[in-house]
């Protein structure tokens, strides 16, 4: 596998990486939400191990695996359960209509490339055009944090842009040290787990998972 | 001799888009049938149906103004013309020249307003709500088409089709994430242009979800035959548009007659996958909400324009 062609089958990836972004912009329905984040979860642990295999660095297939068994398969087993035991199933509430997001996210992705252009021509990587992706996950994964009600979804925002960050990374660096990785990898669990404490909390403290609720949250005067 | 051969080329090219466009119209149905566990009415049918309208008088609406009876022959004129453009078998096409992929767009846009033009003629409740349906898709479905042709034109730096498929075949195979956002789009919106299942049912008459069949209800005999004539040719092109940008392997070179009768070969099995997989598509879904169709569509939109924006990006 030459470098070029490892270049090109990460371009590939970088682009199905961005097509799961918006998916999980467009998706309604709250489990298709937990599988398209899961592809991504899968797509971002090839192109680490495909980056490392053609730069020969080989901590990162310690981190594609690791993002593997963390955002394939435990966190998204983990909102899984807790899914289900809150009984949520009903669609997504957004705030935004779903077109329109869309459309929001078309001009973030045109934005990130234009802030990103001039980052790039300092790299010498055969993978740093994929910043521009990396940088329009992050800010696609903030946009469904934004535009969208429930506590579940947000958080399945905070995850993609999390692998957004991930994806930067990989790319524009060849991957943080590991230390850093498996510290990160760490906390991701950890927050999930701590997500998992808040949702129970808000709900019997408001008996929804509808964030706005929030917002009667005052001290009385 | 040259200009011999290449007009040659032009009318051959012109007789398998009109005569083979029922053959194809004739694959989907029998396939259809077979998935379905129902008896064929044989691959020939849309032949056979074409001449039994010929072969009928026609009714006018006493009211039908000059629209009406002029609205066929500009379906089936134009429609025509788009066929002579679209590279089949062969780069050379004299005319292919004359008319970019804009060009062909605009085409097809002009036999559509001139079909809901006449569908409002006569007054009827059906051609009114098919006029206004069909130009709902149709204003969603237009932007798209363009975005992810464009996307195919700045690969291979024309608007020419035919230039545009002799680029791809002509250089390295690399893997090109654009491309594939832009096929994807074209399929979504080929189905919404050609009125298939899922965004119109082409065998349906029920007023509440037809489209394409609301205009036409009026028409009869010959006008009828032009018309049905035109959406066989429509489904045909559509394909053929497909294969010329993002499968053109297979098409003859210019000037190498040897060439063709390979080059016809590979474009039937071509059409014949194509009919394949409309028919799986079609036999897998149900149509959708005509409520439902601008999003289908906006997809098909946000994909072509990711498919440019990773041009831009990625390559």
């Amino acid at each position: 596998m030459t470098v070029s062609f490892a270049a090109q089958i990460n371009s590939v990836l970088a682009a199905l990486i961005l097509l799961a972004s918006f998916g999980l912009l467009v998706q309604r329905r709250i489990y298709g939400l937990l599988h398209i984040f899961a592809w991504q979860g899968l797509l971002l642990s090839i192109s680490a191990a495909v980056v490392g295999y053609s730069a020969g660095l080989h901590h990162l297939y310690i981190s594609a695996a690791l993002t593997l068994s963390l955002k394939v398969i435990a966190l998204p087993y983990i909102l899984y359960v807790l899914i289900h035991r809150l009984k949520i199933h009903r669609e997504v509430e957004e705030v935004v209509r779903i077109p329109t997001t869309m459309l929001i996210g078309i001009a973030l992705v045109v934005f990130s490339y234009h802030l990103t252009a001039p980052i790039t021509e300092l790299s010498d990587l055969v993978t740093r055009s994929t910043l521009a992706v990396a940088l329009a996950t992050i800010m696609l994964g903030l946009l469904m944090m934004i535009t969208r009600k429930k506590a579940v979804t947000q958080i399945i925002g905070f995850l993609a842009m999390e692998n957004g960050l991930f994806f930067a990374a990989t790319s524009a660096t060849y991957g943080m040290p590991l230390v850093v990785e498996l510290g990160v990898a760490l906390d991701i669990l950890i927050a999930a787990f701590i997500f998992g404490i808040f949702f129970f909390q808000i709900r019997t403290t408001f008996d929804t998972l509808d964030l706005k609720a929030m917002e009667r949250l005052k001290e009385e005067e | 001799m040259e200009n011999v051969y290449s007009a040659l080329m032009q009318a051959l090219q012109l007789t398998i888009v009109v005569a083979g466009a029922p053959l194809l119209t004739g694959w989907v149905r029998t396939l259809k049938c077979w998935m379905q566990g129902r008896r064929t009415a044989g691959l020939l049918q849309p032949y056979r149906d074409l001449a039994r309208l010929f072969s009928k008088d026609i009714v006018l609406a006493e009211n039908a103004s000059w629209i009406f009876r002029f609205a066929p022959y500009v379906v089936f004129g134009a429609t025509l013309m788009a066929g002579a453009v679209i590279p089949l078998i062969s780069f050379d096409l004299p005319l292919g020249a004359t008319a970019d992929i804009i060009a062909l767009v605009a085409l097809f846009a002009t036999a559509r307003f001139f079909l809901a033009l006449a569908a409002m003629d006569t007054g009827t409740a059906f051609g009114g709500m098919g006029s206004s349906r069909e130009m709902t898709v149709a204003s969603l479905a237009e932007p798209a088409m363009l975005m992810s042709i464009f996307t195919v034109s700045l690969a291979s730096q024309s608007t020419s089709l035919s230039q545009m498929a002799h680029v791809i075949t002509s250089t390295p195979l690399v893997l090109r994430p654009s491309l594939a956002f832009a096929l994807l789009a074209f399929i979504l919106i080929a189905v919404a242009e050609t009125g298939r299942v899922p965004v119109d049912n082409p065998a349906t008459h029920l007023e509440l979800t037809m489209i394409h069949e609301a205009m036409i209800l009026e028409y009869s005999g010959r006008h009828l035959a032009l018309i049905e004539w035109a959406g066989m040719m429509k489904l045909l092109l559509f394909s053929s548009i497909g294969i010329a940008c993002f499968f053109p392997w297979g098409i003859s070179g210019h000037g190498d007659p040897l060439m063709l009768p390979p080059a016809f070969v590979i474009l039937a099995a071509k059409l014949a996958l194509i009919g394949i997989f409309i028919v799986l598509v079609e036999t897998g879904l149900a149509k959708m909400r005509l409520f439902r169709v601008p999003e289908f569509l906006g997809s098909a939109f946000l994909l072509a324009t990711l498919g440019m924006l990773s041009f831009f990006i990625l390559e």
